[in-house]
């Protein structure tokens, strides 16, 4: 039976109206076009589709939409654009920090709360954090050093703002 | 392989597709339209290309935009895949913009009135003191109008401004900002969502699927039942999850046992019905070969998954006669030849656009996901149908890699020369692409026909092999016998991935090169020098022997180094890796060293990046990862029963691309064999007991220290 929800998604108030166990990924690419969320597992093991619940990192697609309840819904959208992208977007870029570029909207997500509780992050702190994160194409490494570069300019301006 | 030249006759593709125009447009708004038959595939193939058209035309890279691979308009290139884009697209594309930038020049000329030789193009503009020219001012639709004839020389690589560059990835700000690029983020009016219900084991045949409670779902469009072909269309994506949930609940299926016994895999390829090939021999055993040291050994590796982070995505839409498919196929003229073949169309009635997704490393699920979604769009006309792979489709029933099974047998002589080495090489073919055969090679397709697939087949040695590849060593050796045997029957379906036999044939020969080196006393990169003719080969070992600190003394207690080195497919890039691993609870890799010569560089840090990438997923696949299976189905279908590489268990790698003239071969694969030996290597050197079966987890070393 469908239902009517209001979520707070990257600041603002949005309405959709659906089966109270739709995934929130589903909610949030195909009522809210926010499409930076990607499904990769449908089972919470992959990272693709990582968002922010208030400064919680979860798996969108195992999320059902009437757990959201009145937290803040923060996607990769929030980070940045691709003509003015964010802090740690932009360290990303520096370092060519992807291939196939499918798992980062998680990755980025999952960086962002961990720079946010803990700006200081050293690169172990940074591998166990995005250890729920898969990549197929190897670039791990590269990953790393963008975060690690990104560290004190994250912090400073807070990723999620820019 | 020592033509230099970039005459036509170097890129099939060119000869293939000799038209100018069909790889150039001269947009009305001052931009450069590529058409290139090669696709991304997270290969950073479009940006290499677009290096190679900004200095061949001297146009700013800026200017350029590369169209999308369609059946409409793109030049056919076959498939992207075995490394060849730059070789193939790249070479093609120098030759067409030479010519252009020499026909233009000269129609520049004319105009000004002046000597053609007084010109060059600054960002596509042709000017002397008193006038100037564009390309965009020229008739170039005319111009280009014409076959390529091999008369104008591309640039020397000495003029080169961005080939030999690292640019930045063109496609790398839109991905890293969450805007919408791939595939699955594509949005058709009135589309609807399809979900497969695939059978509940191999080769299961339908005997009812009761369809009450889907329909009773809110939102489902239509329940499609076509032979063993399953599958539930509904107006949102969450409903044909859930329809097709039930509708798999509700089904009936007549269901046998048709794998072998997972426990026993090596035996069964080694008994298995198969068809021999010699596919090398060469020198004659020497008659004082009594074999100072012999080595005999099996090898193995499981079925292993592509495992892309996304599934097999693609869309369709049946209208007015045209079935248009949205795929990330490798292939898209392939496929739809295949799709024709299928639906019984003609190929001019399809149009295939190739639209981007997830990582591909070889022959995965987009091909049958197309077809899936082509088959459902042309039940359901008029309206797109997107399909989404579950994760659990996608590793269950993709294409797999093959399982393997390797026999060496070796034997050095009194001097410590490699007298006899004999491989032998077990395993099911290595492509099973869809195309214009006989069977059409697509999942649903197999599903709605009650067939099953031919067996794959091997690509033949001079287009890079398929089981064999990289099986011929590229030691000096006076006797050497390699022969395949190709399974005639094939239990779970297996194509094309990543360096396709190359991964388990380099760690087999790389293995008794240390074991016979160490039988010998000696070292086995002094060993492999001995045996190696080739410089280039000789300077990636050396250079990585020296950089990954080999002959010193380990970073620490109980890690230990290994070394493992190819030339890929034998024609192909060299690469060398120097790895350091320890074994604790399990087998931990602290480092790699890896250096590698794939000839004249486009992009070195796009190189890095995929011999990096090649390293770390051969890594993964080396040490973690098996296709589980029971008599009927596979049941490692997630990333808990499927576990791949995680950031923590990465280690550092230090990757060098050495400079080089030689013309350019791919780098996506070459790093695939030599990582897998080295571990090995590095992995015998630890524990004391050579591991020959893959994955080298604490199960394989425990059999292996029980065995010895």
């Amino acid at each position: 039976m469908p239902e009517d929800f209001t979520l707070s998604v990257n600041g603002r108030a949005q309405s959709v109206r659906c089966d109270r166990e739709t995934p929130l990924l589903y909610v949030l690419r195909n009522d809210l076009g926010l499409l930076g969320s990607r499904f990769g597992c449908g089972l919470g093991l992959c990272g693709a589709c990582n968002v922010l619940l208030d400064d919680r990192v979860v798996q969108s697609c195992d999320t059902p939409i009437w757990t959201v309840g009145s937290s803040d819904v923060t996607t990769v959208e929030a980070l940045g654009t691709a003509e003015e992208p964010g802090v740690l977007q932009q360290s990303f870029i520096d370092h060519q920090a992807a291939q196939c570029g499918f798992c980062m909207s998680g990755i980025l997500v999952s960086a962002t709360a961990l720079l946010r509780r803990s700006p200081d992050a050293d690169e172990s702190e940074i591998r166990s954090a995005l250890d729920g994160n898969l990549c197929r194409c190897g670039s791990h490494n590269r990953i790393v050093r963008a975060v690690l570069a990104s560290r004190r300019a994250t912090s400073a301006s807070d990723g999620a703002a820019r | 392989m020592t033509a230099t030249s970039t005459g036509p006759a170097q890129s099939p593709s060119l000869a293939a597709n000799p038209r100018l125009a069909d790889w150039l447009t001269f947009a009305a708004d001052g931009t450069v339209i590529v058409h290139t038959g090669k696709v991304e595939l997270g290969q950073g193939i479009l940006t290499a290309l677009t290096q190679i058209v900004a200095d061949e035309l001297d146009v700013s890279p800026a200017r350029i935009r590369i169209a999308a691979a369609s059946t409409n308009d793109a030049p056919d290139e076959g498939y992207t895949s075995g490394s060849l884009s730059v070789q193939h697209s790249g070479a093609a594309l120098r030759q067409v913009c030479a010519e252009v930038r020499v026909a233009c020049r000269a129609a520049a000329a004319a105009v000004m009135g002046i000597d053609a030789d007084e010109l060059t193009p600054v960002d596509g503009v042709f000017s002397s003191p008193a006038a100037s020219v564009s390309y965009w001012q020229l008739p170039t639709a005319a111009l280009l109008d014409r076959t390529t004839d091999g008369q104008a020389d591309a640039k020397a690589p000495s003029a080169y401004r961005y080939v030999g560059s690292s640019e930045p990835r063109i496609d790398l700000p839109a991905k890293l900002t969450g805007t919408p690029c791939y595939l699955g983020d594509l949005v058709l009016p009135a589309q609807l969502h399809a979900r497969v219900v695939r059978p509940a084991s191999r080769g299961a045949t339908l005997i009812e699927a009761p369809t009450v409670r889907v329909e009773a779902l809110d939102g489902v469009h239509r329940v499609v039942r076509q032979g063993d072909f399953l599958a539930v269309v509904g107006d949102r994506e969450e409903t044909a999850i859930r329809g097709a949930q039930l509708l798999a609940d509700d089904a009936y299926w007549d269901e046998t046992d048709t794998l072998p016994d997972e426990a026993t895999l090596s035996a069964f390829l080694h008994e298995a019905p198969h068809q021999t090939e010699t596919l090398f021999e060469s020198g004659n055993e020497p008659a004082d070969c009594e074999t100072a040291h012999r080595v005999t050994a099996v090898f193995s590796r499981p079925y292993l998954a592509h495992g892309s982070i996304g599934t097999s995505t693609a869309i369709a839409r049946w209208d007015a006669g045209v079935l248009q498919v949205w795929t990330s196929s490798q292939g898209i003229y392939h496929l739809r030849s295949a799709i024709a073949r299928a639906l019984d169309l003609d190929d001019s009635a399809i149009v295939v656009q190739h639209v981007e997704s997830a990582g591909c490393y070889g022959h995965n699920g987009a091909d049958d996901a197309a077809f899936d979604a082509a088959l459902l769009a042309h039940a359901i006309p008029g309206r797109p149908i997107r399909v989404v792979w579950s994760r659990q489709d996608e590793l269950g029933w993709s294409p797999l890699g093959p399982a393997m099974r390797v026999h060496i047998d070796a034997a050095t002589d009194s001097d410590g020369r490699v007298c006899s080495w004999h491989h032998e090489i077990w395993s099911n073919g290595h492509t099973s692409r869809p195309g214009p055969n006989a069977s059409p090679g697509l999942l649903g397709h197999a599903h709605q026909q009650r067939i099953d697939f031919p067996p794959a087949l091997d690509p033949p040695l001079p287009r890079g092999g398929g089981s064999g590849r990289n099986g011929v060593a590229g030691y000096s050796f006076a006797r050497q016998l390699v022969r395949t045997h190709r399974l005639t029957t094939m239990p779970l379906r297996t194509s094309a991935m990543r360096a396709l036999g190359a991964h388990l044939n380099v760690f087999a020969i790389e293995s008794v090169m240390d074991d016979l080196a160490a039988a010998a006393g000696r070292d086995p990169l002094e060993f492999r020098l001995a045996h190696l003719d080739d410089a280039r080969g000789r300077r990636v070992l050396q250079l990585a022997a020296e950089r990954g600190g080999w002959g010193t003394a380990g970073p620490a207690p109980g890690v230990e180094r290994g070394i493992g080195y190819a030339r890929y497919k034998g024609v192909g890039a060299y690469c060398a890796v120097i790895a350091e691993v320890e074994a604790l609870d399990d087998v931990r890799v602290r480092r790699l060293t890896i250096v590698a010569d794939v000839g004249g560089v486009i992009n070195p840090d796009g190189v890095i990046n995929q011999i990096e990438g090649g390293a770390i997923q051969s890594m993964s696949w080396t040490l973690k990862e098996r296709i589980r299976f029971d008599r009927r189905r596979i049941t490692s279908d997630t990333w808990e029963s499927y576990p791949i590489v995680t950031f923590s268990e990465v280690p550092e790698v230090d990757v060098v691309v050495v400079p080089s003239r030689d013309p350019s071969v791919g780098a996506g694969e070459a790093s695939v064999g030599p990582t897998a030996a080295a571990l090995g290597n590095a992995l015998a050197a630890v524990v004391g007991v050579r591991v020959r079966e893959l994955p080298l987890n604490r199960d394989a070393i425990v059999r292996a220290i029980q065995a010895e």
